[in-house]
């Protein structure tokens, strides 16, 4: 564990003495703070014209209108960034050969897997929290529901966090930090609108690849429904990333 | 400390190393000689445990590089060819780093570090970033990183390459200074390294082990034919026809102006040829010694002249 920390500790370092997490953090903020003050207005606009008309009043729902959109866009926002804070874990040490010190340590492959991967999901978790300041808000001028909020934002790291597992691994593969960017991207990409793919297939090709989709598992999430289906589809999509990469690193040392 | 016997490894079709074997002496410096691509980096890197070898096996310190690695990475600090350098670390970060994955326990790294910031003579520049510092010291951020776990066998991959003519002296300096309680193996492929660093030598071609020994003992089996060239006031070739009369002498040749006998050591003919040319009136002005030295080997080696 001693090891896994200090590379963790390396890595965030790293992230916060470049410019990468910086930058990545303000724009993510940016973005989705305008997503956020743009659901908002329009929510607030929505309120004042149903204020005349009580039965209507009554349905507004703060999570449903602002949340649960903000989580959607946010998780674009996400799929853009995430391949930018992982595509330099592994593809950097190669390309400045610093790989060579750490695989001659006496550390083993999964501890340095590890901490890279906590380094990146502290990056995450800042995101979210920088972006969670915002509902304090909602919560000062409305009474929004607190659990589907959490929930949301539970559902935004562990699919963030699945993204970073997959990161990690193109990461791996190449000393090319945009090729790793690049890969990372598609893989994401594809993964999100599998389920496109869906509504022409038909029978048990339809449910896998509905199963297999991003989408399908967050969207559940954002509208406060907590499903264990969603949880293991994302603690496996992460222990595949891990372990692809391991196996990468593995093979590489035996070509 | 460092056995390594019919180390084999391939790179799908190209065979880097082929059955090697070598011994290196406990507390002595080695130095793995080679042409470029001759198989030096592969073989440091297997026996630094980075890479797996195909065939063969490798012992550092007991410890066999394939079945314990992780003991045998505790006792081995390696400095790649590359310098595994962080550049927007300052050195004082960076070592520290080092220090924590080479497992040194919380309360000794702080001592630790220093001893190896004093040992490479870091101390002016370990508050800098590491991208701003000069080649020279990022050599020496290099051997300190290898230096911080006190191991017992050094690995050293070229550690001079690159350097300026003082820099070179002064890490060759550093290194010596190092010698003693630790094992050193450093690869190069300038022949003067090994003769003012190392105690003995692995000359490796194409992968093979041409030869192996200390620097004496290597002295010692290239002497078995001794040399000696004369200059005489006149006289050429044709002159050679009768030298070969002198008995003993088994090779006579003109090189320049000056003639070079050959003859194998049991027996001094130096006499005789002094003797000869006095007796025809030859005019000898010049006799020396010629002394084949490790660099002749080196270069026969290296040109495939001599195979082992």
């Amino acid at each position: 564990m001693n090891n896994v920390w200090a590379v963790c500790k390396k890595e965030v370092k790293s992230y916060f003495t470049s410019p990468i997490a910086y930058v990545a953090i303000t724009v993510f903020l940016v973005l989705s703070g305008f997503f956020f003050q743009s659901l908002m207005w329009w929510f607030n606009t929505q309120s004042m014209q149903m204020a005349r008309n009580p039965q209507y009043y009554q349905q507004l729902n703060i999570n449903q209108m602002v949340y649960s959109p903000l989580f959607h866009n946010i998780s674009i926002v996400l799929l853009l960034m995430i391949p930018l804070i992982t595509m330099r874990l592994f593809a950097d040490e190669k390309r400045i050969k610093t790989d060579e010190l750490l695989y001659t340590s006496p550390i083993s492959i999964n501890q340095i897997i590890l901490g890279k991967y906590f380094a990146s999901l502290l990056v995450l978790l800042a995101m979210l929290c920088l972006n969670g300041l915002l509902s304090l808000f909602t919560f000062a001028f409305g009474n929004p529901e607190l659990v589907p909020i959490l929930n949301g934002y539970l559902g935004l790291f562990l699919m963030g966090a699945a993204f970073m597992a997959i990161g990690i691994f193109f990461s791996s593969l190449t000393e090319n930090q945009i090729v790793a960017a690049v890969l990372t991207f598609g893989a994401l990409l594809l993964f999100w609108i599998l389920n496109w793919a869906s509504y022409s297939a038909a029978g048990m090709w339809r449910d896998v690849l509905n199963y297999l989709s991003f989408f399908q598992h967050f969207d559940d999430m954002t509208r406060g429904i907590l499903d264990t289906t969603d949880l293991v589809y994302y603690f496996s999509m992460v222990f595949f990333g891990l372990f692809l990469t391991h196996s990468v690193i593995q093979s590489r040392r035996w070509r | 400390m460092i056995e390594v016997e019919h180390l084999t490894k391939k790179y799908g079709d190209l065979e880097a190393v082929r059955n090697l074997s070598f011994k290196v002496e406990e507390g002595k410096i080695w130095g793995l000689l080679g042409p470029n691509a001759a198989g030096k980096t592969t073989t440091m890197r297997i026996l630094t445990g980075y890479l797996p070898a195909t065939d063969g096996k490798a012992v550092v310190a007991g410890f066999d590089v394939f079945e314990q690695p992780n003991d045998v990475k505790k006792i081995i600090g390696y400095l790649p060819e590359v310098v595994p350098l962080y550049p927007d670390m300052t050195v004082n970060e960076y070592l520290s780093f080092v220090a924590e994955i080479k497992q040194i326990p919380a309360s000794e790294r702080n001592k630790a570090l220093q001893k190896a910031i004093e040992t490479a003579g870091l101390e002016v520049v370990r508050r800098r970033l590491i991208k701003n510092i000069s080649r020279g010291f990022k050599q020496r951020v290099g051997i300190a990183q290898a230096l911080i776990h006190d191991p017992q066998v050094l690995i050293l991959d070229e550690p001079t390459i690159g350097l300026d003519p003082a820099q070179i002296i002064e890490i060759r300096q550093l290194i010596r200074s190092l010698k003693g309680e630790r094992t050193i193996m450093l690869s190069t492929h300038i022949l003067a390294e090994v003769t003012q660093t190392c105690d003995g030598v692995v000359i490796i071609r194409d992968g093979h082990l041409m030869a192996s020994g200390s620097l004496d003992e290597l002295t010692a089996s290239v002497k078995d034919k001794e040399r000696m060239s004369i200059k005489l006031k006149s006289g050429g070739e044709e002159l050679i026809p009768h030298f070969m009369t002198i008995p003993g002498a088994e090779k006579v040749s003109m090189k320049d102006d000056e003639f070079e006998f050959e003859w194998s050591s049991d027996k001094d003919i130096r006499e005789d040829i002094a003797k000869f040319c006095v007796q025809k009136d030859l005019g000898l002005v010049e006799m020396k010694p010629q002394v084949m030295s490790i660099e002749d080997l080196y270069l026969k080696i290296v040109s495939g002249d001599v195979v082992q």
